[in-house]
């Protein structure tokens, strides 16, 4: 049996003719968390939405254990979800349930486990993040780092094989960053899960992935461990990893020339 | 002269283009409208294996419109009771006030004005609720946890309103008659017994409650489907659910309108 749980084969994804990805290959080993980084709007989230067959290649395939993702039909799809959980950048938490019911909901309508267990399991899991005494708060009363909390309670509700998370950094406080960082790394060792994070937040991604792939032009532009691209002396690598305003990633939006543009005003 | 008849000729083009898109739109909506619908159906399973998804939708879509469709119903059943009665009275038959006025609510006001309030309160809760559902990746992360958004979200709300639109309708009718009565009988004084029997005597179970019936039910599935369908077609933006929100009020209305002659033209002629 192979030791890496999904696999991305010379995938190419694009809408009206135009690709944004071009014969991507990733591979994510059991147990690790691997991460997927680069700028805004290269298609990082595209590549989860991809894994978790929301959308359908292009080209390529991407496979889960041995299976092929966009053949699946309807149920073959949700049978392979049911071994996923995802964390959504901004949680995505069901505003009319509270913090109990949203971690319960998978249970609820996954399974048919007892009130009883369910109500266990809840509390298992919202203690796992912290905030077993938030469990009768409407998602409304949580700040944002408290959400993200409650969604990863949420995403790993079933014990799930792979989870995914969306920019889990953005916007966080650095507590609640240094929190989320360690449960991400430390819910993945507990369960024997493989994480999958897409993030453009490199000094906290850098801490707790095991590999990392840089995705630039809708290619893989590096890949190696977080020492490795530290190191790099790859321009796209070097610019992005040390926060570099101007480089292979222009400052400027391609635009008519300065000078004449001003001129023409006059 | 050429160039006057170029530019004529691209504006012309221009125009049809932009009506020629605006058809394929609409066509488009229609026809992704009707699959919601379809699948709603299809999905509809659970709304009725797990009532209790259901029995809550009724109560926001339902039991919350209570209060706008009985002051409604009041004050409409006391205009047709005042506005009968002058002209009735001008021909001698004040008496046939009861008549008028429930057959006026049963056959038309109650289910065309019900299903005008209930998409103006219920419709457009719907649709911005999807809406924003959608805009914060609820629907998407329902999707990844392997439930179906449409066995789970739509088609509760679909059914809480193919069900609450006849009893709505029922209520409007009946307190139409009761605020018809007010001011015909106690008020302008029009003889109590003639109000009832005249209306027990001329409304038919099967011409009138039944096609009255047969309405609400017909107009609750279109509004109902209209305001879900706009909210989970939204673009997942601020505007896109507000633009939805409106578009749920706008077509539903005309829906309603249309449905209602059609219908009517079926239950004459049958």
């Amino acid at each position: 049996m192979t030791s890496n749980i999904v696999e991305i084969d010379n995938l190419s994804f694009g809408y009206k003719g135009r690709l944004l990805h071009k014969n991507i290959n990733m591979v994510f080993p059991r147990g690790k968390v691997v991460a997927i980084m680069g700028g805004s709007g290269s298609g990082k989230t595209t590549l989860l939405r991809l894994i978790g067959g929301q959308i359908k290649p292009t080209k390529g395939q991407v496979r889960i254990g041995d299976k092929v993702v966009h053949e699946q039909d309807r149920d073959g799809i949700y049978q392979l979800r049911r071994t996923m959980g995802m964390l959504f950048q901004h949680g995505a938490l069901f505003t009319d349930l509270s913090v109990y019911d949203n971690v319960a909901f998978p249970m609820r309508e996954l399974t048919d486990l007892p009130e009883s267990m369910i109500r266990d399991l809840v509390l298992m899991k919202l203690n796992a993040v912290g905030l077993r005494g938030a469990h009768q708060l409407m998602p409304a009363e949580l700040s944002g780092g408290m959400a993200r909390r409650v969604a990863l309670a949420r995403a790993v509700a079933l014990d799930p094989n792979i989870i995914m998370y969306d920019e889990p950094f953005a916007g966080l406080d650095p507590i609640s960053m240094g929190v989320i960082c360690d449960l991400i790394r430390s819910l993945n060792d507990a369960l024997g899960a493989t994480s999958i994070i897409v993030s453009h937040d490199v000094k906290e991604t850098f801490l707790i992935a095991d590999y990392v792939y840089f995705v630039a032009d809708g290619e893989v532009a590096a890949e190696g461990t977080p020492h490795d691209l530290m190191q790099s002396t790859l321009p796209f690598v070097h610019q992005f990893v040390h926060g570099e305003k101007d480089g292979p990633v222009p400052f400027h939006y391609p635009a008519l020339n300065y000078q004449d543009e001003l001129l023409k005003r006059t | 002269m050429h160039n006057i008849h170029s530019i004529l000729f691209s504006k012309i083009g221009k125009l049809l283009r932009n009506i020629g898109r605006r058809m394929i739109e609409r066509v488009w909506r229609l026809g992704a409208g009707a699959r919601l619908f379809f699948l709603t159906i299809l999905y509809s399973g659970e709304s009725f294996r797990r009532f209790h998804l259901t029995l809550r939708e009724i109560y926001f879509t339902g039991v919350m419109s209570l209060l706008i469709i009985i002051v409604s119903a009041f004050f409409v059943g006391m205009v047709l009771g005042l506005q009968g009665y002058n002209t009735l009275q001008k021909y001698g038959s004040s008496e046939a006030i009861g008549v008028l006025v429930a057959l006026s609510l049963v056959r038309e006001l109650g289910p065309v004005v019900t299903a005008l309030l209930f998409a103006g309160r219920a419709g457009t809760a719907i649709t911005a609720e999807i809406g924003l559902m959608k805009t914060t990746e609820q629907l998407s992360a329902m999707e990844m946890m392997a439930v179906n958004p449409i066995a789970r979200v739509v088609a509760p709300r679909f059914w809480a309103g193919v069900i609450s639109m006849p009893i709505l309708a029922a209520l409007f009718s009946m307190v139409g008659v009761l605020g018809g009565y007010l001011v015909a009988v106690p008020i302008i004084g029009v003889d109590d017994g003639a109000f009832w029997s005249q209306m027990q005597a001329n409304v038919d179970v099967r011409d009138d409650i039944v096609n009255g019936v047969i309405k609400s039910v017909v107009f609750g599935v279109a509004c109902t489907i209209i305001a879900l369908f706009e909210g989970f077609d939204a673009p997942p933006t601020a505007e896109g659910v507000s633009h939805a929100t409106t578009r749920t009020v706008v077509i539903s209305s005309l829906t309603v309108l249309g449905l209602d002659f059609v219908l009517t033209s079926f239950m004459i002629v049958v």
